[in-house]
């Protein structure tokens, strides 16, 4: 993965875009860490994902000055991920964006695949 | 250590063994006893991508298998067994199947000692879902018959309901391999090791208590809140 800047920017919206109107895979993901309260109790242990949800959206945006943004509006609905700091289209076409905090531990994933991810 | 026919380690995450176990496999397989290792799942989830990283979600099962496999080599674990569940979602499978996969593998090897999580003291949801479907399954055992089970637990207050661990392991003498083995799982370790040199450099009696000594509580039955 590489480091999202003002300079590849438009190569992302360009690989978001690509995906734009067909039936995709998404996996979404946040997660503070699973011993984020037990290290420190005055803090709430969260997460979440959903993997291989089947989304067709109709408009997608890469925003931000960094960390950055995604947003997908669908017909029902929307999908957006915040605090995305890395990115790359994998060797199976895969947009891969990921938020990693500054210990570089992973703190959020967004991912958008034609085929089912493993 | 008691003398023992087989070793069942049998834990959820890849680098679950390396912290608080590994010095103690490493005694059983130099001491020729057979150990094998029942990992439930790739680590999928792993927030740790290496330091700088160099894996992603997608790419991280693959490594982590391989990190996971070096591992063994290290520990003198010649079976290794990866039961194909998926990190952050054990406490979610139906109970008896997740106990069936492991049953399976304790018919097979037939162990004298499982080493697992203690239900309900080990913090992450897979150690505590994993460690009750080890017990679910050496509960379907005769008394007789059964293994005798070691316990990780690490919960906060675990000491004040279960007592000091009845179990100590000096490992000083294997320290060795047993960073080693812990460096092997480099995307899950590499920043911690990193931390370490200071400690290590200067012989650090707190942490070498830590790394050095190896603690469990024979699982004695449910614990009644």
């Amino acid at each position: 993965m590489q480091a999202i800047n003002k300079e590849n920017l438009a190569d992302i919206q360009k690989a978001l875009e690509s995906f734009r109107g067909e039936e995709v895979y998404l996996h979404l993901e946040t997660t503070s860490g699973v011993y984020t309260a037990y290290r420190d109790k005055s803090q709430l242990t969260v997460g979440c994902y959903i993997r291989n949800g089947k989304i067709r959206f109709t408009t997608g945006k890469i925003t931000g000055a960094g960390p950055y943004r995604v947003g997908l509006k669908m017909d029902l609905g929307w999908v957006y991920a915040e605090g995305l700091t890395d990115w790359e289209v994998d060797g199976e076409g895969r947009l891969l964006l990921a938020g990693h905090n500054a210990e570089g531990k992973l703190a959020c994933a967004f991912e958008l695949s034609r085929t089912p991810f493993n | 250590m008691e003398k023992e026919r087989h070793v069942l380690i049998a834990f959820p995450h890849p680098d679950d063994e390396a912290f608080g176990v590994a010095g103690t496999i490493i005694k059983f397989t130099d001491a020729g006893v057979p150990v094998t290792y029942a990992c439930g799942t790739l680590g999928e989830m792993g927030r740790n991508m290496g330091k700088p990283f160099f894996a992603n979600r997608e790419t991280l099962p693959d490594i982590r298998r391989e990190e996971l496999k070096k591992a063994c080599q290290v520990m003198g674990i010649q079976d290794l067994r990866m039961l194909g569940l998926r990190d952050k979602t054990i406490e979610f499978e139906d109970e008896e199947e997740v106990a069936d996969k492991i049953f399976a593998v304790i018919q097979e090897v037939n162990p004298s000692l499982i080493i697992t999580f203690y239900p309900g003291f080990a913090v992450h949801p897979d150690h505590d879902a994993y460690g009750a479907a080890v017990i679910r399954a050496a509960m379907r055992l005769p008394a007789e018959e059964r293994p005798k089970i070691y316990c990780k637990a690490f919960s906060e207050g675990c000491v004040d309901i279960l007592g000091k661990p009845d179990i100590v392991h000096d490992v000083m003498d294997v320290l060795d391999r047993k960073l080693e083995a812990i460096k092997a799982h480099r995307s899950q370790t590499e920043a911690s090791v990193a931390q370490w040199q200071d400690s290590l450099g200067n012989k650090d009696e707190e942490f070498l208590q830590w790394v050095g000594k190896e603690t469990f509580w024979t699982y004695k039955g449910p614990v009644v809140d």
